[in-house]
């Protein structure tokens, strides 16, 4: 079988004008001035937004970070069962669980860490979460931090998103 | 011996068998909460029912005798039913509470409903009868009345093992619920094995409440190093910390059931523990690489040996260890120090309580390991005498006390000593005094056999590797003889094992394959 033979059209030769790019470079100077100009007078449409002061909507079903829900009274909703731990394919949640002082509640996390820089937002804990403690509707990924320890994240920060 | 059948199976069984115990030989599970292999029958739970031809009724298999020409069935659509509708029952005033309660993951309602229930409650959480939780009815246990399906073990457990009748039923019907006497807690030294039995949540352990959830606990066979009895246990550890011990099976030494004191012992494991290798030298205490402090306190022994003459050397066994160590320690101040100093004491600074069931008053593993092994106990003494007599110059210590010696005795007498090395697993006087200590493995970090009181030797299994820098002692003592000089080729407990019954008497014969789980006495008996 012959091999096919495509004959490719070679690129038109550029007449001399063309080749001073002279009129290209008015129109794309256009476009930047016609930008300006509209940004100056009219401010709705402007592409970029001034993060972090001003912050994009994510959609209702994105997974961001983690926060961990009260009871009515204020004490976490979580008892510490560790089902989300056990869930973790990250292995980023830590609990200690401890007694607690309500005999209703009887079980509560003295500790519950979520190391940021491990978990990959899967979901999971959510899922696994039998009493709904631990929501991942924050709406917003992890910032930018200094040091590793501040992106463990421990119960008050949790508790406060 | 009658001969049945079991779904289609003929079976021969011995006289007097129940169903249950023949289906269980044949590898066919039967549900059941209230029978327990050592304890009497109750046939409350309903939860064994099978199909017999010829009788009406579904009988209970924990209850029925095989007779000649039984035919059983226990996989028919009728005994499904019958099961699923008595997991129903027993769920329908059980709380649910699975996330907070210590026995999810190993518990029977959580097994067998994913096995026969798998129904939606057709009760509302409202209708429930709601009983009284977390109540501490004394000993390690915590009841929560409202687990409870009310089997009836906890009660027969406490009338028939302990003697002491402190839980009973209280109530009718729906209402009716297990508890103590007002005023009358659990008094006894086994009120752990409640925690065990209690095939639901109801009686949970008061010190594991809440340490740590079973399913990411690993397992390994082992043996309570609490006292002489040996009661067989299994160690639950996860990575390098052991959460809890429970007793394992073994109908010659502990039945099921082991003691409150012996369930503690794990912290042993845990806490104060000498991890590194450490070097006293010129006044300071140095963290030293294994290798190191090996040639460090070989070369102290050999030094000492050289110059005063092997009697200046002493070993002191310790009965904490297995028979393996102990026939290494020995052959190293036999035959490596050429001392005629060595021997061990029973005499601990543990309680000494003892009672007629599995408490013993000595509480050391292997202090009959010790004496089969022919390290004296008079021996001590004279090296006491020794020591005071200010003749020893350099001492190897196995453990970590000097018999019962308070702490100011045993430092006052090691400060008389010019060289003390130490082989031992927690901190304490001889490691405050030691000139070299040299960690060792815990009973759930290096194999072995100790030789329980009646001369029974029973395996230990190891169950992770040495925590931190710590050593298993064979590792140790091999290291030690071989920077002596002696060449020794032992790898591992089994090697030592097999030296010490091609050497010793009592041992003759034995081998790992022959003890098996469940140990062999020494001697050749049984």
């Amino acid at each position: 079988m012959a091999i096919g033979v495509k004959k490719v059209a070679r690129p038109r030769q550029m007449s001399g004008g063309e080749t001073l790019y002279l009129l290209e470079i008015l129109r794309g100077l256009g476009v930047t001035m016609g930008h300006l100009v509209r940004n100056v007078f009219r401010q709705e449409n402007i592409a970029t937004i001034e993060y972090p002061e001003v912050r994009r909507v994510m959609p209702p079903r994105f997974r961001g970070l983690h926060r961990l829900m009260r009871r009515p009274d204020g004490t976490p909703r979580c008892v510490a069962c560790y089902c989300c731990a056990t869930a973790c394919p990250a292995v980023c949640i830590t609990i200690v669980a401890g007694e607690s002082p309500d005999p209703a509640v009887e079980k509560y996390p003295v500790r519950f860490d979520i190391d940021m820089l491990r978990c990959v937002f899967c979901g999971h804990c959510v899922e696994a979460c039998p009493c709904d403690a631990i929501r991942m509707d924050t709406g917003w990924f992890t910032p930018p931090e200094h040091t590793r320890e501040k992106l463990i994240y421990t119960i008050d920060m949790l508790l406060e998103k | 011996m009658p001969n049945f059948t079991l779904n289609g199976i003929s079976v021969d069984v011995p006289e007097g068998t129940t169903v249950l115990q023949a289906a269980k030989t044949v590898g066919i599970e039967i549900p059941h909460y209230c029978y327990h292999p050592n304890l009497s029958i109750a046939g409350n739970c309903r939860m064994c029912l099978v199909e017999v031809e010829k009788f009406p009724k579904l009988q209970i298999a924990c209850n029925t005798v095989v007779t000649e020409g039984m035919v059983v069935k226990s996989d028919t659509e009728k005994v499904r039913q019958a099961v699923t509708g008595v997991l129903e029952l027993m769920l329908i005033n059980h709380p649910v509470d699975c996330p907070i309660c210590d026995q999810a993951g190993e518990c029977g309602l959580q097994i067998y409903y994913m096995k026969y229930g798998l129904h939606k409650s057709r009760f509302a959480f409202e209708d429930k009868v709601h009983k009284k939780k977390v109540q501490d009815i004394g000993g390690q246990i915590v009841l929560d009345a409202e687990r409870c399906i009310l089997c009836s073990r906890c009660i027969r457990f406490l009338q028939e093992v302990t003697g002491t009748s402190e839980l009973e039923f209280f109530r009718r019907g729906d209402h009716s619920e297990i508890s103590i006497f007002p005023g009358r807690p659990l008094d006894n030294q086994y009120t752990g094995n409640l925690a065990d039995i209690c095939p639901v949540g109801a009686l949970t352990s008061k010190d594991f409440r809440f340490k740590c959830r079973v399913w990411f606990l690993r397992g390994t066979r082992s043996i309570c190093p609490g006292c002489a009895n040996g009661c067989n246990v299994e160690a639950h550890f996860k990575e390098d910390i052991v959460y809890r011990l429970k007793p394992r099976r073994n109908d010659d030494v502990n039945r099921t059931w082991m003691c409150d004191p012996g369930r503690l012992e794990y912290k042993k494991a845990n806490e104060a523990r000498l991890l590194t290798p450490v070097v006293r030298e010129n006044g300071g205490l140095k963290a030293e690489a294994w290798e190191a402090a090996l040639s460090f306190a070989a070369f102290r022994l050999w030094e000492t040996v050289e110059a005063h003459g092997a009697a200046s050397v002493a070993v002191i066994a310790s009965p904490a260890f297995s028979n393996e160590e102990l026939y290494l320690a020995r052959k190293l101040a036999e035959e490596v120090l050429r001392t005629p100093n060595v021997g061990f004491s029973p005499r601990s600074s543990g309680n000494g309580l003892s009672d007629d069931f599995l408490i013993k008053a000595d509480k050391n593993p292997n202090t009959r390991g010790a004496q089969l092994l022919g390290i004296s106990e008079e021996k001590f003494d004279d090296i006491v005498r020794k020591i005071e007599g200010g003749e020893v110059k350099a001492l190897l210590v196995f453990g970590n006390e000097l018999a019962d010696f308070p702490g100011e005795r045993t430092a006052e007498l090691l400060s008389r000593v010019p060289f003390v090395a130490q082989v031992g697993t927690n901190e304490g006087a001889v490691s405050l005094a030691a000139h070299a200590v040299l960690p060792s493995a815990s009973f759930v970090e290096r194999g072995g056999t100790f030789t329980n009181h009646a001369g029974r030797v029973q395996r230990f299994w190891m169950g992770f590797p040495p925590r931190g820098n710590a050593r298993g002692g064979i590792e140790i003592l091999v290291g030690l003889a071989n920077r002596l000089g002696a060449g020794w080729t032992f790898a591992g407990e089994a090697s030592v094992f097999r030296a010490i019954a091609r050497s010793e008497a009592p041992f003759a014969g034995m081998s790992y394959e022959s003890l098996g789980e469940l140990g062999q006495i020494a001697g050749g008996k049984g």
